[in-house]
């Protein structure tokens, strides 16, 4: 069987297409990998296969089912990096169609292993497959977007991006109440609901593989004429994939993204815990269950905000504004649990948080300001290597800098102050390195007759182009 | 000929948004009946 309409020269846009059909088909997947945030959900179910009611002695612990989700997240990372450059050149459709296997495939495989009772399958499954999903179907609509809506790209990619983080609202209650209906007195229904999940995510995906387009070489939205004066921050030239490596742009973004994704997730994963124990009586787990989910809100809000918001006052001064603001924010919250606000200390978190999902919106189009778009995609896969290292240094800073003030005879509601400081004095090093980024020097530039220009120039010849 | 076209660009406009905005809806009206605890 051909599998040429995955082909990206088959998915060039015929004259008339709307570019606003391809925020959806960016949406369908980004809606479905993110999943993967509400993952926690199988965790407890999961420890009781066996035992049901309570979890039996050959019942999977809780410490090695946390391995499933880092798994996954470091074949995040490490897939979009390696496969960054196929993705771009293969095409949006390719990469999507890809995504929707691994993704799929990853559920097939976990549901073998969960109904075997071989978490090695699991691992495998969710795991690698899926991470490997993850990696792949978060950078494949990415360059897409852009070259697509080149007067608005931080609003374009911001919008995908939020998927990922809206993608968890609807994977919670779907599980929860699919684990419901599988379930009975002898039998918890994990294996089915990752059936009915791999089914249902791989319908959607591909149809956003189906409907996602590329323009055509020459397009340009109507009426947008490229800004003639060369702005300082913004280029028009190309950077080959593995040279933006070779730039102290590149790192110095990647500093900025860690920075901000490291203050970002360690408060996120322990915003339950921090919120009960800095309000001890006020604040209970219902109500911190409730505060997670409105984090959540403004987490996936944050992303579509900041980033329409970078496309007016520009990627440097929006990051300047995270570093700035969230000194303050953080700087503030052992004040607002001196004084007992909740109020205030929830406002602080959910800015925070929104900065957080705003740091991962905006950073597509900053790589295109600074990159070009040719290969901004396979830029941004390897530049989520952050991601991945944020992952570790984030929870780790949280966690072990509390279990040493309480084991030190600090209080509970105090434990947290240090941390708080460290993640403002992480946001000055971050606001550092994103002051000292300047734009790439032309020596890094593509040349006219380089291997993308001979690629195009072929892509453009076999299609008929879009929108003239 | 071009009316056409752009009436059924529309449709597959409003299939397309709706096919991922309705799950999206549902799913932020849980997650916001959830936060509605921490006011309570």
């Amino acid at each position: 069987m051909s599998l040429s309409f995955l082909d990206r020269s088959h998915t060039i846009a015929k004259p008339g297409f709307s570019r606003w059909m391809v925020p959806p088909a960016a949406l369908c997947v980004h809606l479905c990998i993110g999943q993967a945030y509400a993952f926690s959900v199988f965790n407890l179910p999961m420890t009781r296969l066996i035992g049901i009611s309570q979890p039996a002695p050959d019942d999977w612990k809780l410490t090695e089912l946390g391995w499933i989700f880092s798994i996954a997240i470091f074949f995040l990372g490490a897939s979009s990096a390696v496969f960054g450059r196929w993705v771009e050149e293969g095409g949006p459709r390719k990469a999507m169609f890809t995504a929707a296997l691994c993704w799929a495939g990853g559920f097939f495989v976990s549901a073998i292993g969960v109904y075997l009772h071989n978490l090695w399958l699991v691992y495998l499954g969710y795991g690698v497959l899926g991470g490997i999903a993850l990696g792949i179907g978060y950078i494949s609509p990415v360059s897409t977007l852009i070259k697509w809506f080149p007067d608005r790209p931080g609003m374009a990619t911001g919008m995908a991006i939020m998927g990922f983080g809206g993608g968890a609202f609807i994977a919670s209650p779907l599980s929860v109440w699919l684990m419901a209906k599988f379930s009975s007195a002898t039998h918890i229904g994990v294996a089915e609901t990752f059936i009915v999940l791999g089914i249902v995510y791989f319908a959607f995906m591909i149809v956003g593989s189906i409907i996602v387009r590329v323009p055509a070489p020459d397009w340009k939205p109507e009426g947008y004429t490229p800004p003639t004066v060369a702005q300082k921050l913004i280029t028009k030239n190309d950077v080959y994939v593995y040279d933006a490596l070779k730039t102290p742009q590149f790192w110095l973004i990647w500093w900025v993204l860690c920075l901000n994704v490291t203050a970002g997730i360690g408060v996120l994963g322990q915003a339950s815990a921090m919120s009960q124990e800095m309000f001890p009586g006020q604040i209970t787990p219902v109500a911190a269950a409730g505060f997670v989910g409105l984090m959540s809100l403004f987490n996936m809000g944050g992303r579509f905000f900041w980033a329409s918001t970078s496309d007016y006052i520009g990627r440097r001064n929006t990051y300047f504004v995270f570093m700035v603001l969230g000194f303050f924010l953080y700087c503030a919250v052992p004040y607002t649990g001196s004084v007992g606000s909740v109020s205030l200390f929830v406002i602080c978190f959910l800015v925070i948080i929104s900065m957080y999902g705003g740091g991962f919106a905006t950073v597509p189009a900053y790589l295109k300001d600074m990159f070009g778009t040719r290969y901004v995609g396979a830029i941004h896969g390897l530049l989520l290597t952050a991601w991945s290292a944020a992952g570790i240094f984030g929870p780790v800073l949280v966690n072990y800098i509390r279990e040493y003030n309480v084991t030190h005879g600090v209080p509970k509601a105090q434990a947290y102050n240090t941390t708080m400081y460290i993640m403002a004095a992480l946001l000055v090093i971050g606001f550092v390195c994103n002051f000292m980024i300047k734009a790439v020097h032309h020596r890094f530039h593509m040349k006219p007759d380089h291997e993308a220009q001979r690629a195009q120039t072929a892509v453009g010849a076999v299609s008929e182009p879009a929108g003239a | 000929m071009q009316q056409a076209q752009e009436t059924s660009m529309g449709l597959k406009l409003t299939l397309a948004w709706a096919f991922v905005g309705i799950p999206l809806a549902w799913g932020v009206i849980q997650t916001l009946i959830n936060a509605m605890k921490l006011f309570q």
